[in-house]
């Protein structure tokens, strides 16, 4: 896919092949690894009854093994493969330079170093936590909860605790029906009863509906700002008074923050705490499903109870100390380290101004993808993202279409408050010609049959898999194939 | 952009003015090269005349773009963060405690550094991603035979998070009315109060249990275990680097009151030590970056198996083999309905982003040594520190190893000076220890470090004098 002058008619999809393994199970190639393993004696100088007696293990040489690994690899899209337009992802770039900062050596020292001797690190951790406060607008920012999720489960622990130590009892976390799936089980796992929120008409919070929700048990209003349809909650002002004059908290999920970077910030919108997701707003690679990191902002009435260590300066350099009134741990040791220097190495290279106009990109591009789609796209105006409806067809066939079209596909068939929803945010990385591609992709799906759309994808290293027989017949491991 | 530029002003209009085409380029993100022409192109076709009018906020809450972080060039941000770096003290690191450093090959760092595999997304459109689906797969099924254990998720966020994971575990799957675990007294910190964190939302509480010369005191455990005990906790090696030896009569005890047995270690530990299986484990945690990450300032990926019958309650993502439309073997994410984005509050865990790409690693990591090579590693964890503890044992002012059990990779050892002071002094000579209690300071070796032994020696001399 082009995304220069020249290259592809961009009214016209690309065609796409993807490597896949030959269709002759005898002619895998390479080998699979459970084809290669060894079955050997455990030999050791222990104790017999300390040990086990033999160990099944793939057994391959380093070329054979680097040619099955690049084999894989070519049978995995990522960013860098083509769009990306994955709606609440925000799979923008990961810039490559980051990658060498994390490598570093000096980078990677033992978690109980004494506290003199990693004064680096605990620069940048310090460092990063004031940049993300100020992109925030918050007072305080801990770097430990090693995802999102994380960061809202110690949201809510914090909320928790701050509501406690006001000698307060509160039982319920209230959560927008188009709320990401974590917002509900983070509260629970903290052991709060949810509340869902049903959505107003225009697709943003309905006051009427929140105000029946609150109550004297509200402990938080988890929201997303803008949420999963792009909406920015323009009422966010009375919602925030709303929810603290019943003395809850308000708690802002960072999943689209790259929709607002240096134009709005949640501590200026009335939100007491939120986390980030450096792994979407902050470009480290998403990394077929994790490393990520979902660092916590708290305003100053909510710093005492961080998690434990946090890190401040001192006499000359920085240390580690407990907050007052901290939460505890909610990872082994600092999370994940590599992944937050990448993000520091991020934010430090496109400084207030890049991070301004990333956004701004982000949400120029989602608007003239809208534009460009022959889907209907209710709702609006859009920040960052949009959801489109599939209408008559299934959104879920649509995707697997656009797979043959050279561009991974939207989120799909959510939120629910669309049908057949596309759910699309194609960050700010892609360029006028790209996204114009990436429409030819979305309206030649739409102009496709039922059938065709069914048969698809047909270019991949895989065709349709069935997901039904995997769930009802689980196979999990080498082990369980073998003994079929 | 000039930070807190006036936000009325226009953004098309600042670039006019100024006359320099590429100004948004200059100051803007380098990873969207928008030119001004596509830009101007870009707004006319949406119908709107600036970017700053695309964003509905209400005036009252806008922010001014006054971020105050200023831009720098990549190789500016490089030799920063480089010269930052460069305060940390160059230490030689003799440290564990849960958390290890194995030499980690070459092939694993470039291959899983392959853009196919970093970039990617969670596989949730599995034909394009058959490739990291499979390596996944991979990864579960070599679990599966480490463990013993018939199911493996792909990765939980760390030891200690597994942990917590496995006791809200416990709460679901055990009928019994518990509402205690029980967990060893000597347990590294953040494991212990990661678990406690996972327990804050139910009516559990976490009590110890004592050890006897560095292992369970399984006579004391036995008294502390009743009705009410929901889990219990061994591991191996112990926070003290011991090998557990009573992890059948753990498991018994276990299974007489009907709690859950969980016990703890890492891939290279189970390639020799007893199976969880063979010693009764219901699920087995621990780390399994062991291999595939270096030290990371404790990084890693919960390794989190555990038995057939709990399929349906297992927190996080698994991978299935499957056909697709063609007959061909396939995978794909399975049993999503245990998952929060389709179960919600109900959902096994919150668990989401996940360490895909370190169990990528660790996968890589443990193919690479195959079934000799890693237990030659394992082997070398067990007579490694049963070496330095002796030569340590023949300084002057200082005994080891503490406890007269078998060690994996460190050991602690008694100080007739202050253990502070005998860390502080080798910190100085370029070296790092644990230090436990006043007399006690606790060594980690393997092959990262052995070059640096004797030299270690010599500080150690010293320092215990």
């Amino acid at each position: 896919m082009t995304g220069s002058d020249g290259g592809p008619d961009p009214d016209d999809p690309l065609e796409y092949d993807q490597a896949r393994w030959s269709v002759d199970d005898s002619r895998y190639e390479p080998l699979l690894s459970e084809k290669n393993t060894d079955r050997v004696t455990v030999e050791s100088s222990l104790p017999d009854g300390l040990t086990r007696d033999e160990l099944t293990l793939p057994s391959l040489p380093e070329p054979a093994l680097a040619r099955h690994y690049t084999r894989l690899s070519e049978m995995n899209y990522g960013v860098e493969s083509g769009p990306f337009p994955l709606g609440s992802c925000t799979m923008k770039y990961n810039p490559k330079f980051t990658e060498d900062v994390a490598a570093r050596r000096e980078a990677s020292v033992h978690p109980d170093r004494s506290e003199r001797s990693v004064q680096g690190l605990l620069e940048i951790q310090h460092r990063l936590q004031e940049q993300l406060a100020t992109i925030g607008g918050m007072d305080a920012v801990t770097l430990q909860p090693p995802a999102g999720a994380a960061g809202e489960f110690t949201g809510i622990l914090i909320a928790k605790a701050y509501h406690e130590a006001n000698g307060d009892d509160r039982t319920e976390v209230v959560v927008p029906d188009s709320a990401h799936g974590t917002n509900f089980a983070s509260a629970a796992m903290a052991g709060y009863d949810v509340v869902e929120l049903p959505s107003g008409d225009d697709g943003r919070v309905d006051l009427e509906a929140l105000s029946a929700a609150l109550s004297e048990r509200t402990a938080a209003l988890m929201l997303t700002n803008p949420n999963t349809l792009g909406l920015f909650e323009r009422n966010i002002t009375e919602i925030a008074q709303m929810v603290h004059e019943v003395g809850g908290l308000l708690y802002y999920d960072g999943a689209n923050l790259n929709a607002l970077l240096g134009r709005g910030r949640p501590g200026d919108m009335g939100f007491d705490l939120m986390h980030y997701n450096v792994h979407k707003t902050f470009a480290t690679p998403h990394g077929g499903g994790g490393p990520g990191a979902g660092p916590v902002g708290v305003t100053e009435e909510l710093a005492e109870f961080l998690p434990d260590p946090h890190v401040r300066r001192a006499d000359g350099g920085y240390e580690r100390y407990t907050p007052v009134r901290s939460i505890g741990k909610v990872h082994g040791y600092e999370g994940n380290w590599l992944v937050l220097l990448k993000a520091y190495a991020y934010i430090t290279r496109l400084g207030g101004a890049g991070l301004t106009d990333a956004s701004a990109k982000a949400v120029l591009n989602a608007n003239y993808l809208a534009e460009r789609i022959e889907y209907e796209v209710p709702f609006g105006p859009f920040h960052h993202e949009f959801v489109a409806s599939a209408g008559e067809q299934d959104a879920a066939d649509a995707a697997k279409r656009m797979l043959d079209y050279g561009v991974h596909p939207p989120t799909t068939k959510w939120p629910e408050t669309v049908d057949e929803a596309l759910m699309t945010e194609p960050t700010e990385i892609e360029r006028k010609r790209t996204l114009e591609q990436l429409a030819a992709a979305f309206n030649a799906a739409r102009a496709d049959d039922t059938e065709t759309l069914e048969d698809a994808p047909q270019r991949t290293a895989a065709r349709r898999i069935d997901q039904a027989s995997a769930a009802r017949n689980p196979r999990l491991s080498w082990q369980a194939l073998d003994d079929e | 952009m000039v930070p807190g530029r006036n936000l009325s002003q226009p953004l098309l209009a600042t670039r006019c003015n100024t006359g320099i085409t590429f100004l948004m380029t200059a100051n803007g993100s380098p990873y969207a090269s928008h030119t001004d022409a596509e830009t101007e192109a870009m707004l006319s076709a949406i119908g709107a005349e600036s970017e700053a009018e695309l964003f509905d906020i209400p005036e009252s809450v806008r922010f001014d773009e006054s971020l105050g972080i200023e831009q720098r060039g990549e190789q500016a941000v490089r030799s920063l963060i480089d010269r930052t770096l460069e305060r940390n003290d160059d230490l030689i690191e003799f440290l564990g405690r849960g958390h290890y450093d194995h030499y980690v090959p070459s092939m694993v760092d470039q291959l899983s550094s392959r853009s196919e595999f970093l970039t990617s997304y969670t596989q949730y459109q599995p034909e394009v991603a058959q490739g990291f689906l499979q390596a996944l797969f991979e990864y579960q099924s070599m679990l599966v035979e480490l463990t013993g254990l018939p199911v493996a998720n792909c990765s939980m966020y760390d030891a200690a998070t597994a942990l917590g994971e496995a006791a809200t575990l416990a709460i679901r799957v055990r009928a019994v009315d518990g509402d205690r675990v029980l967990v060893p007294e000597r347990l590294q910190e953040g494991r212990r109060r990661t678990l406690e964190s996972y327990l804050v939302g139910h009516d559990v509480g976490i009590e110890t249990y004592p050890m006897a010369d560095g292992i369970a005191d399984v006579e004391a455990l036995s008294e502390r275990m009743g009705e009410e005990t929901l889990l219990v906790y061994a591991e191996t090696p112990t926070v003290r680097g011991t090998i557990e030896e009573r992890l059948d009569a753990i498991g018994d005890l276990a299974a007489d009151s009907g709690a859950l047995f969980v016990v703890g270690s890492d891939p290279v530990a189970l390639s020799v030590l007893e199976r969880p299986a063979d010693v009764g484990a219901d699920v087995a945690i621990g780390e399994a970056a062991t291999l595939g990450l270096p030290a990371a300032y404790g990084m890693g990926t919960g390794l989190f198996a555990c038995r057939e019958e709990f399929l349906r309650q297992v927190p996080g993502r698994l991978v299935g083999a499957s056909e697709d439309a063609s007959g061909r073997r396939a995978y794909t994410l399975t049993l999503q309905t245990r998952e929060q984005h389709i179960r919600r509050e109900r959902a096994t865990s919150n668990i989401c982003t996940n360490q895909a790409w370190v169990a990528l690693r660790t996968a890589m990591h443990l193919a690479w040594l195959g079934p000799d090579g890693l237990i030659d590693l394992a082997e070398d964890c067990v007579t490694r520190p049963k070496e330095l503890a002796a030569r340590i044992d023949d300084i002057r002012g200082i005994g080891a190893p503490v406890h007269d059990r078998h060690h994996f990779r460190e050991f602690v050892a008694r100080t007739d000076q202050p253990a502070a002071a005998v860390a502080a002094d080798l910190e100085r000579d370029g070296y790092a220890v644990h230090v436990l209690d006043e007399h006690e300071i606790q060594i980690c070796t393997t092959e990262t470090n052995e070059d640096a032994i004797d030299g270690f020696l010599e500080a150690l001399r010293e320092a215990a004098r």
